[in-house]
């Protein structure tokens, strides 16, 4: 068991060397945690902005539904995709348990839900103030939802984050379908998760440290892209 | 009046016929929001030309009669007949300029091309349509950076890029500068020379007296007063229409 101190000093080592092992981890956790925030955004948008202009019966029923599955428990959701992508699971057969993919469906069920809610609330917001002039123009559903996507890109961008920040930062699920494979499925949580239990505090300290500057790194683009926008009124 | 056969971009927009939209017949017309009655039995004829002034009171239901006849609204009971159809097959149309104009968070460009790719039309007219609004040299600035009487005029070159039969003006030039409201008022009338009709509510009675062919006068609801503007202005038949243009309060 290491010292704090020896640890971080261990750790600034770590990533100023540039360990292949270490780099590997952290390019998966990205693939993975961009891949699933990208395929959520394909589904949790259109859903989002579907809900926001539309008036249906039951739709209040569905906010709170989709409000709930915001805080759908990561370990829950890893159970179910395993029980899924199991051999004698119905999509056994697709041979995609223990891969990155498997990781990446999980996150995509765990944050789709989260953009879905998110996207629904500013969407709503922007269509209350376009409703009249777009129904004016008789614009179509789609066209309605491709006019408000676009004008609410800058405000998307967070709900985007917030989604990325999601699976960026879970265990609980990648562990399950992923099984924290050495040089396969081994992302920056899971690692983090063994070393420490491992007793190897730098490697764990390391891969923290990289994971608040991703997330660091991350947002401040993202408020520089959004604070570009706003000096041009377009958020 | 401007000249029509002078504007450049005449091909883009209507020529100087009148819409079969018209006449216009709207009959017991009623609006209620539960026990408020904002429209109480409004009946009114507009003929096939020119441009209707609407005016009247705060509360006297002007814009919310501009929204049932674009069929933005239904009525709680009445009917509205544009030529034989009703107001929501005839939206398509018609266009409607806001008091506050709902612009898109994109540039002055991309605002008149979203309107024309919506109709199918080529993106190219956009330039057009700013140059009849004196927009050229902001097309490719953000939209919502714009002054209020820069926004208006862009809020109506994208009306006019709809190519509608029907105009619907509700109070354009509130709170705009002599200098907007001018403008405003040229490309209204100019649009009107062109065959468009002008349905244009305001308070302001200079303005209606610029630019009414005729003028609808409401109050508590009703269409209390409806005739030519040489017979309103000088000699206005309600008591109410006398009393708005004497500049006394009318509640």
């Amino acid at each position: 068991m290491q010292s704090i101190g020896d640890a971080l000093g261990l750790a600034v080592a770590l990533v100023l060397s540039g360990d292949p092992d270490l780099l590997e981890i952290v390019l998966l956790s990205l693939r993975v945690s961009l891949s699933a925030t990208v395929i959520a955004c394909l589904i949790g948008l259109p859903v989002g902005a579907l809900v926001a202009i539309g008036r249906f019966r039951g739709r209040n029923a569905l906010l709170v539904f989709m409000n709930a599955l915001m805080g759908l428990p990561p370990v829950v959701v890893g159970l179910l995709v395993y029980l899924h992508l199991s051999r004698s699971g119905p999509l056994g057969f697709l041979g995609l348990l223990y891969t990155p993919t498997a990781m990446i469906i999980a996150q995509v069920i765990l944050i789709a839900p989260i953009i879905a809610a998110l996207s629904r609330q500013v969407l709503e917001d922007l269509h209350t103030e376009y409703a009249d002039q777009f129904r004016s123009l008789c614009l179509s559903r789609v066209q309605t939802v491709q006019a408000l996507l676009w004008d609410a890109r800058y405000s998307l961008l967070t709900v985007g984050l917030a989604g990325f920040g999601r699976a960026v930062a879970e265990v609980g699920a990648v562990i399950i379908v992923g099984g924290n494979i050495d040089h396969l499925t081994r992302v920056m949580t899971t690692a983090i998760a063994l070393e420490t239990s491992k007793g190897e505090l730098a490697l764990a300290l390391a891969l923290g440290m990289i994971l608040l500057i991703i997330a660091l790194g991350v947002n401040a683009a993202v408020q520089s892209v959004r604070m570009t926008a706003a000096r041009q009124a377009y958020v | 009046m401007s000249d029509a056969a002078a504007m450049p971009f005449a091909q883009s927009v209507r020529s100087a016929v009148p819409s079969v939209l018209m006449p216009l017949r709207v009959r017991d017309l009623v609006l209620r929001f539960g026990e408020i009655t904002v429209l109480d039995h409004l009946s009114l004829d507009l003929g096939p030309r020119g441009c209707t002034m609407i005016m009247g009171p705060n509360g006297a239901g002007k814009s919310l009669l501009l929204k049932l006849l674009h069929g933005l609204m239904q009525p709680t009971a009445g009917q509205i007949d544009w030529g034989g159809q009703g107001p929501t097959d005839v939206t398509a149309r018609q266009a409607l300029v806001f008091q506050k104009p709902v612009l898109l968070r994109r540039s002055v460009r991309a605002n008149i091309e979203f309107v024309l790719k919506a109709r199918c039309k080529r993106p190219g007219e956009s330039a057009e349509f700013l140059e009849h609004v004196g927009l050229s040299h902001k097309a490719d600035q953000p939209a919502r950076l714009l002054s209020g009487g820069e926004a208006q005029r862009l809020s109506l070159a994208r009306a006019l890029a709809t190519d509608p039969e029907v105009l619907f003006l509700d109070e354009p030039t509130a709170s705009l500068d002599p200098a907007s409201v001018l403008a405003i008022e040229r490309i209204v009338s100019d649009a009107r020379n062109r065959g468009v009709r002008i349905i244009f509510v305001t308070h302001d009675v200079g303005q209606a007296r610029r630019m009414a062919d005729d003028v609808v006068f409401m109050h508590r609801g009703k269409a209390a007063e409806h005739s030519r503007a040489d017979d309103f202005f000088p000699d206005p038949q309600s008591s109410a229409a006398r009393d708005f243009l004497n500049g006394r309060i009318v509640v």
